[in-house]
């Protein structure tokens, strides 16, 4: 079915059988790669896109029901809190290989970007869905903090 | 389709040869892609040099996060006398002539924790002869001597002249380099040993454009996924594809020609993964697996409790089991050791397109270059100089892309030779595949006996050890494998760097129930734990404190035990040893691994019942000079961690031969609320630098164990979470 999809802001016309989900659609059809397949059952976050703001799943999220939505991949990052975010990222080099790190940057921006000053707590329950095999997640963490004060400043 | 006998004979050929290829070696002729083109200067195979003064590194070793893109380019930048912004990296093409790891002889590749240990010196003599060719370029265009030009910051200049290196790039390109190049005396070090020094992968890994194996996408490419027997040795007698035929993109189905699977061909990712869903397949069970791991294990515990197979010391056993039944006390454990898959968020997946030139490119996060170079010339039957090796950015490895039989790539070759080879082949693993994939760590037990005098200390040591060989029928086997003994499996049991009197050790070597292979670490993931608890128990039972009765035992005057006792002094006051907050228990594990040196004190709160919360892992590592040395403290953060996360709650188990745990749900990763806090303390140590990938690992799960036992249970069987400790 063809299906009208905006992402980072441009309008695409892609063809897709209801039930793919939309990571495959944002990968091998609109060939941005930038957001990653892990686990396919909504279990590592490494997947993650925002949905009108709103951190989601890409893998368990199906082409039909986004039609109406403005979805945002770590291409088309460029909020206050993205570039936060990605500052602190660099501050603290907090990639070992990077796999994951889309989808943590992309549920760390939809953290901040509802909350902007986050306890140590708040940040462990929201990322608790984004796995990172090389368990970069004490630098995870110290970035979020970074990336709030730099916010702030 | 027809696959020709011929090419069903050289499957058989393909894994023999990546076999021979890593044993005897062979040297492809291959070339250095762009060398000596008009704009870019191939100073030597490591440092490349624009006419612009753009600089580049080349890098020998694949990128799987360990930091050898950052690590290998520092060197060069040191001694070639420019700061870290004025020279890019780029991953060297497959040449082990060139190339190979000075570790593993003839072989080009990544591993055993080896990047920093074999490459140290000639990347900086790289870096340095790079730097006095082009000094000398300038000494003639100039006529001033070489001795009175200094090269900083990419600028040469000296007795009134003054230009950037990119002018003489090209005259230089024409000098002979020198072969014994000044090094720098570690006093002028100015990147090495620098902790301001920032990754040089973190730009393209914060906005997506970082490129995995992962995200190929080749115009008119293919995607295959292989429906696998979920049982070892298994093998295809039909399919029925029909169902498949229904899915929009599906291409086709075929019989792998070694049986091993159907591949399922389709026009993208999601066709091929929900064809092979619909794909009915018939397998022949014959030859299959069958074992349980409760079989797996009483074969274990019956291992241990029998004469063991090879005798690892030169000791008496019946004498030091005598001195163990007349000693004070007797304290005795019996571990076991689960299969574990490494699970790299990146799942297993690599491109396969042929050339215009009748030559074929692997795309691939690829850790051996060398071995899929050889089976993928073998099976598609292209000469060994039209097979280029594209290295790719790797999502995790652990030791995962690292398998004797190249087992990926040479899935990516059938199923790319059952094609007219006009369209790429990208084959791609899902999660399940992974975790069910087989190649993990291979179960282990142990059983120890130590007896203590009435002095509370050590009378005899009996130490048994059973489980899978991991080099056995590999052509790795000649570089492990002595008198029968697998050195992976006893590694950090024998040798082991403590002064134990009366030492007694055997191994007992069991059959295959599924593949094995090396995981982050190695024999030490368990090893490690098994003498770091026995240390604890042993102490406790003789009223001594860990770390002093360690201390004890390191108090020779080796190299070995200096530097451990150094680590692990150095852990002990930073974590404020013996004083811990109210309601906080330690627990301390030291441990040499990779030539490298580690010690490690876990802080817990809660116990075992209401759930244990990890407060606090304070580590020491003395890893000879820091190269980089915040690459090194993620690596001991990253190792910790992994290390961690397994020993709470990870097993792989088999029933009737097939794999229970299917993905990340049953497979739990650690997550970010897991580990309060980790600070790493690096020695300063003028020793030629050693690992760091893996001996953050090994001295993790024993220092939590050892937390667990100072007022709990002393666990013995991993998963912790399987014996009764509950996490908070
Ligand atoms: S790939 Fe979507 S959560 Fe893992
Ligand atoms: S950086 Fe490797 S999985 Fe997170």
């Amino acid at each position: 079915m063809a299906i009208s999809l905006k992402l980072n802001g441009e309008t695409h016309k892609v063809d897709a059988e209801p039930g793919t989900p939309l990571l495959w659609v944002i990968r091998d059809e609109l060939k941005l790669t930038g957001t990653k397949f892990g686990c396919g059952v909504a279990s590592c976050g490494a997947c993650t896109v925002h949905m009108d703001g709103e951190p989601v799943r890409s893998c368990q999220t199906f082409i039909e029901d986004v039609e109406d939505s403005e979805i945002t991949t770590i291409e088309g990052l460029k909020s206050t809190p993205a570039q936060a975010v990605q500052q602190a990222w660099t501050e603290l080099d907090v990639v070992q290989c990077g796999y994951c790190q889309s989808g943590q940057i992309m549920s760390a921006v939809g953290l901040l970007s509802e909350n902007a000053k986050p306890t140590l707590e708040e940040i462990d329950d929201y990322m608790d869905g984004n796995a990172c095999r090389c368990a970069t997640y004490q630098r995870i963490r110290s970035a979020i903090v970074r990336a709030s004060e730099i916010m702030e400043a | 389709m027809n696959v020709s006998s011929s090419r069903r004979g050289f499957f058989k050929g393909a894994a023999a040869s990546a076999a021979a290829v890593l044993v005897i070696g062979v040297a492809p002729s291959g070339v250095i892609a762009a060398a000596n083109s008009a704009e870019t200067t191939m100073l030597n195979p490591f440092v490349k040099i624009a006419a612009d003064g753009t600089i580049t590194a080349i890098a020998k070793h694949f990128e799987m996060g360990q930091g050898p893109s950052t690590g290998l380019t520092t060197l060069i930048a040191e001694e070639l006398g420019v700061s870290m912004d004025a020279i890019e990296y780029e991953f060297a093409p497959s040449n082990p002539k060139l190339y190979n790891n000075t570790a593993f002889g003839p072989v080009q590749g990544t591993g055993g924790s080896t990047a920093m240990f074999n490459s140290f010196k000639q990347y900086r003599q790289a870096g340095a002869a790079a730097r006095e060719v082009l000094l000398q370029a300038a000494s003639l265009a100039w006529d001033v001597p070489a001795a009175q030009l200094k090269l900083e910051d990419g600028v040469i200049s000296g007795d009134g002249n003054k230009a950037p290196i990119g002018e003489f790039v090209a005259a230089a390109s024409k000098l002979t380099a020198p072969e014994n190049p000044r090094l720098k005396d570690p006093s002028e070090f100015k990147l090495i040993g620098n902790a301001n020094v920032r990754r040089k992968d973190t730009p393209p890994k914060i906005n997506g454009t970082a490129k995995y194996a992962m995200d190929i996408q080749l115009d008119n490419q293919m995607v295959v996924t292989i429906k696998r027997a979920t049982r070892k040795g298994a093998t295809v007698t039909s399919f029925d594809d029909s169902a498949a035929k229904d899915v929009k993109g599906f291409i086709r189905a075929a019989t792998l020609p070694n049986k091993a699977g159907v591949a399922v061909y389709a026009e993208n990712t999601w066709a091929s993964l929900q064809a092979r869903e619909a794909l009915e397949v018939t397998w022949d069970n014959s030859a299959a697996e069958s074992r349980s791991s409760e079989d797996v294990y009483k074969e274990l515990m019956a291992a241990l409790n029998t004469a063991p197979e090879y005798n690892l010391t030169k000791n008496d056993q019946a004498e030091i089991a005598d001195a163990i039944e007349n000693a004070d006390k007797v304290v005795e454990e019996t571990f076991y050791f689960p299969l574990l898959a490494h699970a790299p968020m990146e799942p297993l997946t690599c491109t396969i397109e042929a050339t215009e030139d009748g030559g074929v490119i692997l795309h691939d996060g690829c850790q051996m270059p060398t071995s899929p170079h050889a089976a993928i010339a073998q099976i598609l039957q292209v000469p060994m100089d039209k097979v280029q090796v594209n290295t790719m950015f790797a999502g995790g490895s652990f030791g995962r892309r690292a398998t004797p039989t190249v087992d990926y790539q040479v899935e990516a070759a059938l199923s790319f030779v059952m094609t007219d080879r006009r369209r790429p082949v990208k084959l791609v693993w899902s999660r399940e595949d992974d975790i069910t994939g087989g190649y993990y760590r291979p179960a282990f037990a142990h059983k120890v006996r130590v007896g203590l005098d009435a002095d509370g200390n050590i009378a005899g040591w009996d130490h048994r050890v059973a489980g899978q060989s991991i080099s056995k029928g590999t052509p790795f086997e000649a570089f492990s494998v002595h008198d029968g003994v697998d050195h992976l499996s006893v590694e950090g049991v024998t040798p082991t760097q403590y002064s134990i009197p009366g030492m007694f050790a055997g191994l007992t070597d069991i059959k295959p129930a599924t593949t094995v292979l090396w995981w982050r670490s190695v024999g030490h993931t368990h090893t490690a734990y098994v003498m770091e608890a026995m240390m604890d128990a042993v102490a406790t039972a003789a009223g001594r404190d860990p770390v002093e009765f360690r201390l004890a035992h390191l108090a020779g005057d080796t190299p070995d035990q200096k530097r451990l006792t150094g680590v692990l002094k150095l852990a002990a006051e930073k974590s404020n040893w013996g004083k811990g907050a109210e309601g906080r228990s330690q627990g301390v594990a030291v441990h040499k691994s990779f030539g490298s040196y580690v010690a490690e004190v876990v802080e817990i709160s809660g116990d075992a019942e209401n759930g244990v919360k990890i407060e606090k892992v304070t580590c020491a590592v003395d890893c000879g000079i820091p190269v980089n040395p915040d690459v090194i403290k993620a690596q001991m953060e990253g190792g910790i961690g992994y290390g961690l996360g397994h020993a709470m709650r990870d097993e792989i188990t088999l029933e009737n031969g097939e794999v229970i745990q299917q993905n990340f749900p049953d497979y739990e990763p650690l997550r970010i609320g897991d580990i309060g806090e980790i600070e790493t303390h690096i020695v300063l140590s003028t020793q030629a630098p050693t690992g760091v990938g893996e001996p953050g690992t090994p001295p993790s799960a024993p220092a939590l164990a050892n937390a667990i036992a100072a007022k709990g249970p002393r666990v013995t069987e991993l998963p912790m979470t399987k014996v009764g400790i509950n996490f908070a």
